[in-house]
């Protein structure tokens, strides 16, 4: 399946590809993105590691690094 | 094991817990940690540096709150404009938005103003990294300025993965002494010098912070400095969020051993003396302070970089 990804530290979307009924977990590793510096969102919900996701799902990053 | 039956948007260590039990957890872990630690009286003048990032926006919602409930509590906010173009400039919006919706006096001060120059300018004609120059910079100007604003206290935004980040930094460069004026009250002794600083964030992680800026909506971007990428402190903060995927509660355990020899600390370094600045009677422990030696190398930088 195929999931659309902005993620707010790159500033750009990305189309990942992940076997069907993958978590965000799974997406997570994919993109080597540490879990401990993201807040993933589906829709503006917030969704945790193991929620399955969906094809064609659009998913964004939060990125909880900020400041300086 | 979830909160209650509502979706849940974190994991702890403790278990799951929903947009409404995290802002109750969140919101009683901020104030049991003032409460601990004695960082705030019942007669106040707090200044908080805002930055317009997520936790001081965060710190400042709070204590707004707080403030609401004790009406002794007066709050200003101290905003630093470094000068560094693409960031500060959106940040300070935001700050300047939030105080503007909270009736709150916010004071800017910058780098411009007091040094002559802008952090991205004064980049360009001197040879020193970033946050060395930015950090005594800004922490000279919040000093000062606190005095001239009679706060009792300046309140900062820093988190448990700020501390944590310090804690690990003095440690890796042999610099004991920096983390005796570490804690959730900074300084190892009181001195009509410095305003007392206080982090009420202490126990909360950066994540917490920012799941709880999102939920409150207290801004629309999480912004990271441009200039943070070339720190030391970002591998250490990197180092630290690899160790913590795998073995969680690492950085809790580190600033909870911390705060044990905390005391010891203090009391070791207790007699370290501090003097004032011949130039500007700011608090230093050389003749000159660190903040004039910089503008300094700055003003003799321009003039050559001019001629």
């Amino acid at each position: 399946m195929k999931i659309k990804v902005f993620y707010d530290r790159e500033k750009k979307e990305r189309e990942i590809e992940l076997s069907a009924n993958s978590s965000v977990e799974a997406l997570l590793e994919k993109m080597k993105i540490n879990p401990e510096i993201v807040i993933v969102s589906r829709n503006k919900d917030i969704i945790l590691k193991e929620e399955k996701l969906r094809d064609n799902d659009s998913i964004r990053l939060t990125s909880v690094i900020s400041g300086g | 094991m979830n909160c209650c039956d509502s979706k849940p948007i974190i994991e702890l260590g403790a278990g799951r817990l929903c947009k409404q039990h995290f802002t109750e957890y969140f919101e009683g872990k901020v104030f049991r940690t003032i409460r601990q630690f004695n960082l705030i009286e019942k007669e106040e003048h707090i200044g908080i540096a805002l930055s317009g990032g997520k936790d001081s926006l965060t710190l400042l919602h709070l204590l707004k709150k707080l403030s609401m409930e004790n009406p002794k509590i007066r709050l200003s906010a101290l905003a630093i404009n470094e000068g560094i173009h693409g960031y500060r400039d959106k940040t300070l919006i935001t700050a300047r938005e939030f105080c503007e919706k909270n009736d709150i006096p916010l004071y800017i001060h910058s780098f411009e103003d007091e040094f002559g120059m802008s952090l991205d300018d004064a980049l360009k004609v001197l040879d020193v990294k970033p946050c060395t120059i930015c950090g005594i910079f800004r922490r000279y100007l919040l000093n000062k300025k606190s005095k001239e604003l009679k706060f009792t206290k300046l309140a900062t935004g820093h988190n448990l993965d700020d501390e944590c980040q310090s804690i690990m930094m003095n440690q890796f460069k042999n610099n004991i002494g920096a983390s005796a004026r570490l804690g959730p009250k900074t300084g190892i002794k009181e001195s009509d010098k410095f305003i007392p600083r206080i982090k009420p964030l202490y126990l909360c992680t950066e994540k917490e912070v920012a799941l709880y800026a999102m939920i409150n909506s207290l801004l629309d971007d999480f912004n990271e400095c441009p200039n943070v990428s070339k720190s030391y402190r970002a591998q250490v903060r990197d180092m630290l969020n690899d160790f913590e995927k795998d073995n969680h509660g690492t950085k809790y355990a580190i600033v909870n051993s911390f705060l044990q020899v905390l005391p010891d600390l203090k009391d070791r370094f207790k007699d370290v003396e501090l003097n004032s600045c011949t130039e500007c009677n700011e608090p230093s422990s050389k003749d000159k302070c660190n903040a004039c030696r910089f503008a300094e190398k700055l003003r003799k930088a321009r003039l050559t970089a001019e001629q």
